[in-house]
């Protein structure tokens, strides 16, 4: 192959090959047409044909969630551009590895308004890690290079290429580049021995310790450290909901998540800790609640790998710069070689006062509903699937009963749009992760709002023969737009019910599925382990659930995490 | 506070953008800036003026180290350091006196007269903004027809230097 000239589409082929690219997902068009020649001629890598430009990505990212790996789509010029940026976008607030490949018009048309030409390094400029334009094919390969290594290494994120036609008609010697350096981007850090000695002080001082762990933890794989540096200090640790599974959430040391939406355990620990140890997390403002509330009396360690993130939105006193496991083991080796404990008298007393916020067990709920309770739902997907399934959700109300009631006990398995809250990101994101683990269970719990707006991959769920298991919790409503109105806006209930709903059991059926719908509590067991036992085909499972209910405890806005609000069940009982 | 930033990056379509991009998006105000290419054509050199508190100005400075084009940078505030600014004015000069009195006002800036019409002077003058600003201001408002400023250049005293 080495110095043998080839199609510029066929050196971009051999590029995503040469960096193991197995699928990409995509959409053909006019200026991509090259490339999608060259993808037929081979059989390195296997195209997955979306029905939208937004869940190719979608489903890119849903691969690289699930597999850490970097995520690959293809799109044509345009509306295919325009189209990839909601995707981009939620990727970029989840520093999560993509590379999208986006067609352009013919150099030459570039800037003419040509037919289907956008300027799609202008467009998706914000919300990606970096992109580029290629103009001569002859940079090709190592701007793909310069793409993967971008998107993969630091704080990971997206990166577009973006690739006018004439590079793609054009020759050159095929060269893939081993290594690639670029003076003005050197992800490497050297930890600081000097803060991690503060560290060690502060952590072995602290009386109310508590370890907040955000998505960069499974990002930057260091879950193992995180693990062993939670259990060798005996401390309380509490989980964004993008950190979910980094730590086993049936361990008795695991508070559950924090934030708007997480237990009263983990807001009062935060709220009472001393030291506050943030691991890979930024600080979200949806973790935070009110800033001038947050954390009012601890001393802040931040270790990340971003320093922009450090002291961003609160001011950190020791900051640990460098990747989660690198950072963590030097804590791990300077504890060990320190020959001191965290004092366990004190932390006997802390542990005491944390049990006795869990004990007013938050996630409580009625059971003797004669409707379908959201959370029971959860609970019962949770135990059907004995917690091994890989889980994509949409945004809203059911994907805060998920990430309460689904206890991630392993990494990569929780596939959520946590920064940028993107509804229709669920089922495009559990078929990136069923490519990914074609036999393992890969569930999309939605809602029949967030359903819909990517309801058209039902059909190439069909062609690829995904067995996916949709779980959708159907209120009604937009049940988180809802909840806020009647909290908040006098229950004016403004353009928050989802009329005319389609009949979810023949839609799935049409698309050639399975479709069920379940309305009684008592069904809703048996429905599960019939759904689950399909193994080859896609389960719509439709659960009709309590219209009414809201997701609790909640620290509204402007609050902080000491003014919980519980649910009006808690009251009364 | 004032901040004066020195940025070292890559000579590419859209790097410009990037920065500007930068703070647009995140709500930062940009007071002055000025870019060309340095000796080595790949690299450009930009200074920015900007404003803001010091947490602010430590998450700009981060956040342009963030971007990939950005090769260095420095926060020329931080130590001793010069600035300079080129400013073009163009001045109705219709009667002798007025004539005598620019001239003399450009001599005492250290100006120089570099185009002269029928009615009118070109006076470049080159200092800090301050004093560009208080030549501005000892001219008659109806005398001035345009007024071209570069921005802001900097760079830091003695043998600190910012280099690829």
């Amino acid at each position: 192959m080495a110095n043998k000239e080839m199609l510029g589409a066929d050196i971009l082929v051999n590029a995503l090959a040469a960096e193991n690219v197995e699928y990409l997902f995509g959409y053909p068009g006019g200026v991509v047409l090259h490339i999608y020649d060259a993808i037929f001629k081979q059989d390195k890598i296997e195209h997955i044909l979306v029905r939208h430009e937004q869940a190719a990505v979608h489903a890119a990212d849903g691969y690289a969630r699930s597999t850490g790996k970097p995520g690959v789509a293809l799109v044509t010029s345009g509306p295919g551009a325009t189209n990839t940026i909601t995707g981009i976008a939620t990727a970029y607030m989840d520093s999560i590895p993509m590379v999208i490949i986006t067609g352009q018009v013919h150099s030459t048309l570039i800037g003419n308004d040509a037919f289907q030409e956008v300027d799609a390094v202008g467009i998706s400029r914000p919300c990606v890690k970096h992109n580029f334009l290629v103009k001569d094919v002859k940079k090709l390969a190592s701007t793909i290079k310069k793409a993967f290594y971008i998107a993969t290494t630091g704080r990971p994120g997206p990166v577009l290429i973006d690739v006018p036609k004439d590079v793609t008609t054009e020759m050159a010697v095929f060269e893939y580049p081993e290594t690639i350096e670029m003076r003005s981007y050197n992800p490497v850090v050297t930890v600081n021995s000097e803060q991690i000695r503060q560290a060690i002080e502060l952590i072995l001082s602290a009386k109310r310790p508590v370890i907040y762990s955000g998505g960069g933890v499974i990002l930057g794989n260091g879950v193992k450290e995180l693990i062993e540096f939670t259990r060798l200090l005996s401390f309380p640790i509490t989980q964004t909901m993008m950190g979910l599974g980094a730590y086993p959430a049936t361990d008795s040391q695991s508070l559950g998540m924090l934030g708007m939406h997480g237990t009263y355990e983990a807001n009062m620990a935060m709220h009472g800790c001393d030291v506050l140890i943030a691991i890979g997390a930024r600080f979200d403002d949806r973790v935070t609640g009110e800033l001038e509330k947050f954390c009012p009396q601890a001393k802040v360690i931040h270790l990340d790998i971003d320093p922009a993130s450090i002291s961003k939105n609160v001011k950190v006193d020791i900051p640990l710069l460098g990747t989660v496991p690198e950072v963590l083991q030097e804590l791990i080796n300077g504890l060990n070689a320190s020959g001191r404990q965290a004092s366990s008298k004190d932390l006997t007393e802390w542990w005491g006062q944390i049990d006795t916020w869990r004990s007013t067990d938050c996630l409580r709920y009625n059971r003797k509903s004669d409707l379908i309770k959201p959370q029971y739902v959860i609970e019962k997907l949770y135990e059907v699937t004995k917690g091994e399934a890989f889980i994509a959700s949409d945004v809203g109300q059911h994907q805060m009963f998920a990430a309460q009631f689904y206890k991630f006990d392993k990494p990569r398995r929780w596939l959520s749009s946590g920064g940028l809250g993107t509804m229709g990101f669920g089922l495009p994101a559990a078929m990136g992760a069923q490519f990914a683990h074609p036999n393992e269970s890969v569930v999309c719990i939605t809602g029949e709002a967030s359903i819909q707006m990517c309801i058209q991959e039902l059909s190439t769920c069909k062609q690829f023969d995904l067995p996916i298991k949709i779980i959708m919790l159907n209120n009604g409503f937009l049940g988180m737009v809802r909840q806020w109105q009647e909290m908040f806006y006098g229950k004016r209930y403004s353009q928050s019910y989802v009329k005319a709903l389609p009949d979810f059991v023949k839609l799935a059926e049409s698309y050639g599925h399975v479709g069920m719908r379940i309305e009684k509590p008592s069904d809703v067991v048996g429905a599960l382990k019939e759904g689950f036992a399909i193994k080859d085909r896609l389960v719509f499972m439709d659960f009709v659930i309590d219209p009414t209910e809201n997701v609790y405890p909640m620290v509204a806005a402007g609050k902080g995490h000491n003014e919980m609000v519980l649910s009006p069940e808690m009251e009364s009982a | 506070m004032r901040h004066t930033i020195s940025i070292l990056l890559e000579n590419e379509a859209g790097a410009l953008s990037r920065v500007a991009g930068l703070f647009s998006a995140r709500g930062y105000n940009i007071e002055s800036l000025t870019v060309a290419p340095t000796e080595d054509p790949s690299a450009s050199r930009m200074t920015l003026v900007t404003r803001g508190p010091d947490e602010v100005i430590e998450q700009i400075t981060k956040q342009l180290n963030k971007l990939v084009d950005v090769i260095k940078l420095n926060d020329l505030t931080e130590g001793a350091h010069i600035e300079r600014e080129l400013m073009l004015v163009k001045i109705q000069v219709s009667t002798a006196k007025e004539r005598e009195e620019i001239k003399h006002l450009v001599e005492i800036f250290r100006g120089k007269i570099i185009d002269v019409g029928d009615t009118n002077y070109t006076v470049e003058m080159t200092g800090t903004g301050d004093k560009l600003d208080a030549f501005i201001k000892s001219i008659e408002s109806a005398q001035i027809l345009e007024v071209v400023r570069s921005g802001v250049l900097g760079i830091a005293r003695g043998s600190k230097s910012l280099q690829v």
